[in-house]
């Protein structure tokens, strides 16, 4: 006699059931079977497009003090880079390969020490980290001529900088005062120029030489001109506009000056002409040994505040990422909370029980709506954005290939991280108006923030670092960021102001602050969707 | 024995949807701790914005009323969402099926809901404002806003005029979103329509580079527009008169509730 078992009944689940993906697609049904939610999501696309129109309506008439005048030109730089060019050139010309060597004794300067009462600037004796003096090869003395020159800096050591963006350190980096060139302490510098590349040197002694750094100028003609420069920097001296005085001063002397080439004896130039509109020309004093060369202006990139001209930045192409952010924000939290509303929560989770899967299931789904929404309407805007800006006069900077890659790729991910923080919003709260409240709080309010009282907006003085304040490095709206189309320089002391297009945080350090808020409401959300009763 | 029914007459009608309201709103957990909600920011905020305020100079240019308003920013959006969903709670619990049979005549109830409303946000954000405003007298003097400063004194008849302007900001904000979650019927949608309507004209005056246009979109938006009416000094600066700027925003809230009544009145609920 043998024993029956009996096998009790089990429906059979098939193992593609089990799977994430299954569960990311009954998701994605529940999306797109919904009309308002993909309406909505078409409007945030149209939102972003359309904003095109308004933003990219730029007045290009200027106002000078009697009425309209003439707009302010930006000189321009190898490339089309808009570039500060006007410092105190003592120069002579020379053809063809050759060196020019010196060694610099002293730089000092004057730059504004306090303000008055009435703000004017007080000046006194000192320097401005990047106040510089030093040799220079420069195709001729006009304005944005490519040049390559080996320098010494307030508080920056010795630096080599080329054709106005670039900028690699030598002697005593980063050393401070510590490093500053003094008649105890005086530095050596060489240019070598070898057809198109020209190759700076640099030396406590004279002797022992170490290499800087090596340009290529293309294009650059046989006859150049090489000689000595001085430049206040920029920083500061926008206060010329007004008074001479408060002009930022660098004053370098220079001694054992030799050139390779035949001398044909120094003349000096003010290049640029009448730097900053005010006629205080730099001066050139030559004694037995020794030549002193001093001037304010500066030498370098236009950017942040330094730039005068009226090009617009291409992020404003972009500006209407606020608006489109809205629509997008109430769908997500919806996606969510609707569930919560018409009680299918229930049903959900009992077709999928491990409820951190559902969870993940709706946030692939919903970020993935908002990566594509973004990606579309990013590169909609900015086919349309581009022509209608450069109707107005070129860009204030010209935008690589790549960088307009990020901004479309970043606005992508912009929103759908904003998707996913507003989906753990809904999940936390599990109420569609607040959810939608607290995610728009934190997400766009704080752009008007940057521009209000909290912030003070601009910060003056701080150096490389954009404006806005704490509100757009902090609170999600920091990923905004990530569709910054200007570029800083760390060799440029200026206010990097928002109005400008320039953010507090890195491009992509702004959209990981963003990140990080959607990762912890996530897990907040993970966390209490499996405590609680649905 | 006559059988005709007994109808009310039609005079208590507006007394007693007030009332049913008024038990709706009481008795329900959410808009109190909204309204609490309300206060707290809109003086939290304050009292930060107070605290990092520095006024260094004469003619420093900073408006104390509206660093000591800075809370009205956010507690707006409180506000909002109190408003979207004294309206938006009907619909979404299908309240909204029983409140029309028992008070067929939808515009009166319309009326009694916004009523009802009204009373405790006035009294909120009277709170709120009168918190946020003694917080900015006690602070604001230490950080340099002195009669030196050409700051005599913070309770000058315009400061109580920009106060009462907070006030009634704050229960025309209440209002308006009454009437849009009334129009869309649906809290989510009411919200973002709210705020996007708040926020969409300052943004687009600060990334505009076209000043006549800026000015003209910070006179129309009701949120520019209600912070005009938050205003103590440089007044000749603003693009609207405060009283100006808030008949704007009462513009903007009977709009609203205009269209809140028309859809209510035309639709099935």
């Amino acid at each position: 006699m043998t024993t029956r078992t009996v096998t009790p009944h089990r429906s059979p689940v098939t193992p593609e059931r089990e799977s994430f993906w299954y569960l990311v697609h009954a998701e994605w049904t529940k999306f797109r079977t919904v009309r308002g939610w993909v309406i909505a999501v078409l409007l945030t696309i149209i939102a972003i497009t359309a904003f095109v129109f308004v933003s990219s309506d730029v007045s290009s008439s200027c106002v000078g003090l009697g009425g309209p005048s003439a707009c302010p030109v930006q000189p321009t730089g190898p490339g089309g880079v808009p570039v500060l060019d006007a410092f105190y050139f003592a120069h002579q010309p020379v053809t063809g390969n050759g060196t020019i060597t010196v060694q610099v004794t002293s730089l000092t300067g004057q730059v504004e020490v306090s303000q008055a009462g009435n703000g004017a600037p007080r000046m006194g004796p000192g320097l401005q980290p990047w106040s510089k003096a030093g040799i220079i090869i420069k195709e001729n003395a006009s304005q944005g001529s490519v040049y390559a020159a080996m320098m010494v800096t307030g508080s920056n050591g010795v630096r080599m900088q080329w054709d106005y963006v670039n900028d690699t350190p030598g002697l005593g980096k980063g050393a401070g005062a510590a490093g500053r060139v003094s008649a105890s302490k005086p530095r050596w510098l060489r240019l070598v120029r070898d057809g198109g590349t020209i190759t700076g040197y640099d030396s406590a002694d004279g002797t022992h030489w170490t290499l800087v750094g090596t340009a290529t100028l293309p294009g650059l003609t046989s006859t150049v001109q090489a000689g000595l420069f001085a430049a206040g920097s920029y920083y500061e001296s926008r206060f010329c506009t007004f008074d001479s005085n408060f002009c930022t001063r660098a004053t370098g002397v220079f001694r054992h000056i030799g050139l390779s080439w035949p001398a044909t004896g120094w003349t000096g130039t003010n290049v640029g002409g009448p730097n900053f509109g005010v006629p205080a020309p730099g001066t050139l004093r030559q004694s037995a040994g020794t030549i002193t060369v001093a001037s304010f202006g500066d030498i370098g990139p236009a950017a942040g505040d330094a730039y005068g001209g009226t090009g617009q930045s291409l992020q404003r192409a972009l500006a209407g990422t606020y608006f489109g952010l809205i629509p997008l924000i109430v769908v997500a939290a919806m996606f969510i909370t609707a569930e919560y509303r018409r009680r299918l929560i229930r049903v959900s989770l009992t077709a999928a029980p491990r409820r951190g899967r559902l969870l993940a299931a709706k946030a692939v789904v919903i970020g993935a709506v908002g990566f594509v929404a973004g990606l579309v309407a990013a590169t909609l805007a900015l086919a349309i954005g581009t022509p209608l800006l450069l109707r107005a006069g070129p860009l204030a900077w010209p935008v690589s290939l790549l960088t307009e890659a990020r901004m479309v790729a970043g606005t992508g991910a912009l929103l759908a991280v904003a998707a996913v923080l507003a989906l753990a919003i809904g999940t936390i709260v599990r109420r569609s108006a607040p959810a939608v409240a607290i995610v728009i709080m934190v997400i766009v309010v704080p752009y008007l923030l940057a521009f209000g009282p909290l912030s003070g907006s601009q910060p003056q003085g701080s150096g490389p670092g954009g404006g806005g304040g704490w509100p757009l490095q902090i609170t999600p709206a920091a990923a905004l960021s990530v569709q910054q189309a200007v570029p800083q320089f760390h060799q440029l002391l200026a206010v990097y102001p928002l109005t400008n297009g320039y953010y507090p945080l890195a491009p992509w350090a702004g959209l990981a602050v963003e990140c990080a808020w959607a990762a912890a409401a996530l897990a907040l959300a993970f966390f209490l969707l499996r405590r609680r009763d649905a | 024995m006559s059988l005709t029914a007994r109808v009310a007459p039609p005079r208590y009608l507006l007394g007693q949807a007030l009332h049913a309201e008024w038990t709706k709103f009481r008795t329900v957990a959410g808009p109190s701790w909204l309204l609490a909600g309300v206060v707290t920011l809109t003086v939290a905020v304050g009292v930060a914005a107070a605290s990092a305020a520095r006024c260094q100079s004469a003619k420093c240019g900073i408006d104390p009323a509206m660093v000591s308003f800075t809370g009205i920013g956010p507690g707006q959006a409180v506000v909002a969402v109190a408003g979207v969903l004294a309206m938006g709670n009907e619909y979404s619990t299908g309240m909204i099926k029983l409140s029309l049979t028992a008070m067929p005549r939808r515009l009166t109830w319309l009326f009694a809901k916004a009523a009802v409303l009204t009373a405790p946000v006035l009294a909120a954000s009277a709170l709120a404002v009168a918190g946020a405003a003694l917080a900015g007298r006690l602070i604001l003097p230490g950080h340099g806003f002195t009669p030196a400063h050409g700051y005599p004194s913070l309770t000058s008849a315009t400061d109580l005029r920009a106060a009462a302007g907070a006030v009634l900001y704050l229960t025309l904000i209440a209002l308006l979103s009454l009437g849009l979650a009334a129009a869309v019927r649906d809290s989510a949608a009411a919200i973002g329509l709210v705020l996007g309507v708040l926020y969409l004209f300052p943004i687009a005056a600060a990334v505009i580079s076209n000043p006549p246009l800026a000015r003209h979109l910070d006179q129309i938006g009701p949120l520019p527009a209600g912070q005009d009416a938050l205003a103590a000094t440089g007044l000749k600066d603003l693009a609207l008169t405060p009283w100006q700027g808030l008949g704007v925003v009462a513009l903007w809230t009977a709009g609203a509730l205009l269209l809140g009544a028309l859809a209510l009145k035309s639709r099935d609920a």
